[in-house]
């Protein structure tokens, strides 16, 4: 089961994952993404990280694409239409990112090689028999709190910033 | 330092150039102006006061010159900086300054120069104004004559060489000028011409020897170089070198200038001038230059003893050969002109013995009498009428008194009649040609030879012109009456001094030689060779003896023939037909130059293709040695061009690559630098593949 | 069996993919949204490593990138929306301030 899930939301994943970078229009190349996203959210699930999971939905699809679609909107499609989609350079890219995947996908089979999976004893070890969102909540409070709350203040900065750098006047 | 007279030394040239300026300029200008030309008296008056001016100076300066110390008789005086600093490299690598100053300088020997040159000068001139009387030229010929006085002063007295050829060149355009001065006759332009050009001949070799001092020696101040020769070169040269070639060119400049084999035949040519012309150039003062000029170098010629072979050798051939052709010339001035060849042969032969004295003494005796014997034959000319032929004259002792006595006593002097001038000048060629080391027997046995002779041809002369029949027309022999006082005048001064002048200079076994002793601090830089033995006062009486019995039988025989037989001379004509004529067509040296040199298309030169020889020079001038240089400048032009090519191609384009390989490295950079950030990005990725495969190539 | 391999191995490729968009596309907006794709990408390879390693480490720090992720496309839109009324244009070509 596992193997099938996990082949079929990898397939989602990359296939629009491909049509983003490729697509013409910004507003396909958003849905498209959406779709990149919840393949990913799946992906999350299946690696029992529930409450990711749903962060990522939450926060990433309903608020950040959502976002991009209203800037999207905000641009002129028209006038990018008209204009070529894909820069001059994009077979070296091409090129580059073969290279890049292949050398990176090089490393990590020889890496994992010696890895040892399911070692306990490193870091916070996970309890069987406990909600997936009741650990990290518990962790995200209590061990990283100082982390969270400089996050908050984050999306606080962010959110002053965005709302002064979208100003017609400042 | 200098006191009274000899500040004045350089105005010795001066007054003669002034005199040539004021006739001149003021006679060309009244010409122009009025058609009309200056008082005769007044011509006279300038010509004759300058030149006197100057000869007062020059009795001045010699006066002064005598109080001085015999050591310290040496003054130089530099008028202005002609040349200056002129640097040129010499042969012993250094570099020399070229300094040429217009200056003047007084020794013994020039003393000796301009005292004969204005002294006799002088009594030209005013021979000259009773002999010019009746030309419209007057004040051209004064002009000329005080051009050449100018210009002969300037000679003597000149302290380097090439102020020396200034004055060399100019007494040959004055001689030109003069020779020529009948514009009229085509004869006598043809004669000015040939002499200038034959001149010119030897001035080129002047020329080379002089610039050979300069770049042997430095410099060409007289003193300057004698005193350098004398130094570089202790002893004589054992082989030709370069003060041989020095002395070999400046005398075949001189045998230009003072008509020696072979560039002697423009003086019979240049007696076609006025006779004052002829007694004043070319027969006391310009044709002794060259003398003059071997004898100042003479500390050259005693170290080049092949040279002084050649100069000796050449001397006595030349005085040979003239003595020959002066026997069976008709034209008086003919006789009178290869007599003064000859004579300057003695004198060569004198220098080329090494006894430089002797010869400078002949030439002061010569000049007094040779002018004295122009200047009656000048006489003798004007009185018949202008003419010249001896076969014409005759009997003119009782017509011209005072010329015949005073010329009587210049053919004893130039014969060698004892007592006389020329006795002793001649006599201690003779001795010296026999007794010195350079001397040759041979020299000695033909100059003889040659005093014989020239007693024979001047008692012919004399016989044939004041003695004997009377061979003019009769209405000329009714003309025929003396010279006015202002030409006898001069003669009988000269007279005077071709008696006496020679007692200057005794022989050793008659007392001592104050003319040689007077000289001796001018050859200080001469090379003096060590006298083996010593030749006793009886050969010298000797040999002195032997020379006047050979002069004796030429007067005897000048007697025979010409007064006493006066038909023997054709019978014997008959005899020696052939012989006579060769000699008395001058050895047909004339026409072999013309045939060679000047000819007309002939022979050999029908070959080249030419007219004659300079015609032949400037074809090869124009073809060959224009061709070359005109093909050294194509070469050029050509390798400028490939070097032009080369540097277009081959360096420019090793410039442009060097802009190219950095430009080539920088569009790798320039490619960033365009703002898109697209670029950057990429780089970076560049740069993180680059890392890993580092990771890889490491191995992980 | 699904090893961990996997899981990095399509980390990797989505993250070339991110890459290749970076560097090819014209309109910024697409460049931003692959940079999105290159953070999910992180992410993936975050949640792989937490779960096969048992250790929720990989779970916080997903959560904070995720965070990140969201302020920074915030302010990035924010920024653009300021350069497209500046430039009338969200073609990268023609924005080339930073030349030199």
């Amino acid at each position: 089961m596992d193997v099938f899930f996990f082949y079929t939301l990898a397939a989602i994943l990359v296939v629009f994952a491909v049509l983003t970078v490729t697509a013409a229009n910004p507003v396909r190349s958003a849905v498209y993404l959406v779709s990149a996203l919840v393949a990913v959210a799946g992906l999350f699930v299946l690696l029992k990280a529930e409450f990711l999971g749903a962060v990522q939905i939450l926060v990433y699809v309903g608020g950040i694409m959502v976002l991009f679609l209203f800037v999207i909107m905000l641009v002129n499609v028209r006038e990018v239409e008209r204009q070529r989609k894909v820069g001059p350079q994009w077979k070296t890219a091409l090129i580059l990112g073969v290279v890049l995947s292949a050398e990176l996908i090089f490393f990590i089979v020889q890496g994992t090689a010696s890895l040892d999976t399911k070692l306990a004893g490193q870091g916070i070890v996970v309890q069987d028999h406990t909600q997936n969102t009741e650990s990290v909540g518990r962790v995200l409070y209590q061990t990283y709190l100082l982390p969270f709350e400089i996050a908050s203040v984050l999306l606080l900065v962010a959110i002053v910033g965005a709302v002064v750098l979208a100003k017609k006047e400042l | 330092m200098f006191d009274s007279m000899l500040q004045y030394l350089w105005l010795i040239p001066i007054f003669p150039l002034l005199g040539f300026l004021i006739n001149g300029g003021f006679g060309l200008w009244m010409v122009r102006q009025s058609g009309r030309r200056p008082a005769k008296p007044f011509v006279a008056t300038v010509a004759c006061g300058s030149v006197f001016l100057s000869f007062l100076v020059s009795v001045g300066c010699f006066l002064e010159l005598l109080k001085m110390n015999a050591s310290q008789r040496l003054i130089e005086q530099t008028v202005f900086t002609w040349i200056s600093g002129l640097a040129i490299q010499t042969s012993s690598g250094e570099l020399a300054n070229l300094n040429i100053n217009w200056g003047v300088q007084l020794d013994p020997l020039s003393a000796v120069m301009i005292l004969v040159v204005t002294g006799i000068g002088f009594l030209i001139h005013v021979y000259s104004i009773g002999y010019m009387s009746e030309e419209d030229g007057f004040y051209r010929f004064f002009a000329y004559l005080n051009l050449f006085m100018f210009m002969m002063l300037t000679l003597v007295l000149a302290d380097n060489f090439l102020m020396m050829f200034v004055g060399w060149e100019g007494v040959g355009l004055c001689s030109y000028l003069l020779i020529g001065y009948y514009t009229e006759k085509r004869s006598a332009g043809d004669a000015a011409k040939k002499a200038f050009v034959v001149n010119r001949v030897g001035d080129f070799a002047f020329i080379l020897g002089m610039m050979l001092i300069f770049t042997s020696f430095g410099s060409l101040d007289l003193t300057e170089v004698m005193e350098k020769v004398a130094w570089m070169f202790p002893t004589p040269e054992s082989s030709w070198g370069v003060l041989s070639w020095i002395a070999l060119l400046l005398f075949v400049g001189a045998t230009g200038k003072s008509a020696q084999v072979p560039l002697y035949v423009w003086l019979p040519d240049a007696m076609e001038g006025p006779t004052p012309v002829s007694a004043l150039i070319h027969a006391a003062t310009m044709v002794t230059a060259g003398v003059y000029m071997v004898a100042r170098s003479s500390a050259i010629y005693s170290r080049a003893p092949e040279v002084l072979l050649i100069v000796a050798a050449v001397g006595i051939f030349t005085a040979l050969m003239a003595g020959s052709i002066a026997l069976f010339q008709q034209d008086i001035k003919r006789v009178l002109a290869y007599s003064t060849v000859s004579q300057l042969g003695y004198m060569f032969a004198a220098l080329g013995v090494g006894a430089v004295a002797a010869g400078v003494f002949h030439l002061m005796t010569h000049a007094f009498f040779k002018a004295l014997l122009f200047l009656g034959s000048g006489s003798v000319i004007m009185a018949l009428h202008h003419e010249q032929d001896m076969r014409n004259m005759g009997g003119l002792r009782t017509y011209l008194p005072i010329t015949c006595s005073t010329m009587w006593i210049a053919t004893f002097a130039i014969a060698g009649v004892p007592g006389l001038s020329g006795f002793f000048s001649k006599d201690e060629i003779l001795w010296r040609s026999f007794s010195n080391p350079n001397g040759h027997m041979l020299i000695w046995f033909v100059g003889i030879i040659v005093a014989g002779m020239t007693a024979f041809y001047m008692m012919r002369m004399m016989f044939l012109t004041f003695h004997g029949k009377e061979r003019m027309s009769k209405e000329v022999a009714h003309h025929v009456s003396e010279s006015p006082w202002v030409m006898t005048f001069p003669l009988i001064l000269l007279a005077i001094g071709s008696a006496f002048v020679g007692y200057l200079g005794l022989p050793a076994w008659l007392g001592s030689n104050r003319f040689e002793h007077f000289l001796e601090p001018v050859f200080r830089t001469t090379y003096h060779p060590p006298i083996e033995g010593h030749h006793g006062h009886e050969i010298e009486i000797l040999i002195t003896v032997i020379s006047v019995s050979l002069a004796g039988i030429g007067i005897y025989l000048a007697y025979y023939f010409f007064l006493k037989n006066t038909d023997k001379p054709a019978l014997l004509l008959e005899k020696f037909r052939g012989i006579h004529t060769v000699i008395s067509n001058k050895y047909y040296v004339d026409e072999a130059y013309d045939l060679l040199f000047v000819g007309e298309g002939k022979g050999v030169w029908r070959l080249f293709g030419v007219k004659n020889w300079g015609r032949f020079l400037s074809a090869f001038d124009s073809n060959v040695i224009d061709g070359a240089v005109n093909g050294s400048a194509t070469i050029t032009r050509i390798s400028a061009w490939i070097s032009g090519q080369a540097d277009i191609h081959i360096v420019d384009r090793l410039v442009n690559l060097i802009a190219e390989i950095a430009q080539l490295l920088s569009s790798v950079f320039r490619w960033l630098h365009t703002g898109l950030f697209q670029r950057f990005a990429l780089a970076f990725v560049v740069g993180l593949i680059c890392i890993i495969s580092l990771y890889l190539y490491l191995g992980v | 069996m699904i090893t961990i391999t996997h899981y990095l191995i399509l980390s990797t490729l989505v993250f070339s993919i991110g890459v290749v968009g970076v560097l090819t596309r014209r309109n910024i907006i697409i460049i931003f949204m692959s940079i999105e794709l290159m953070l999910n990408a992180v992410n993936i390879n975050l949640i792989a490593f937490s779960s096969y390693f048992q250790n929720l480490n990989g779970q916080v720090f997903a959560i904070f990138v995720i965070t990140v992720a969201a302020a920074e496309a915030a302010v990035g839109l924010g920024i653009l929306i300021s350069l497209f009324r500046n430039k009338e244009t969200v073609n990268v070509d023609q924005i080339d301030l930073m030349r030199g």
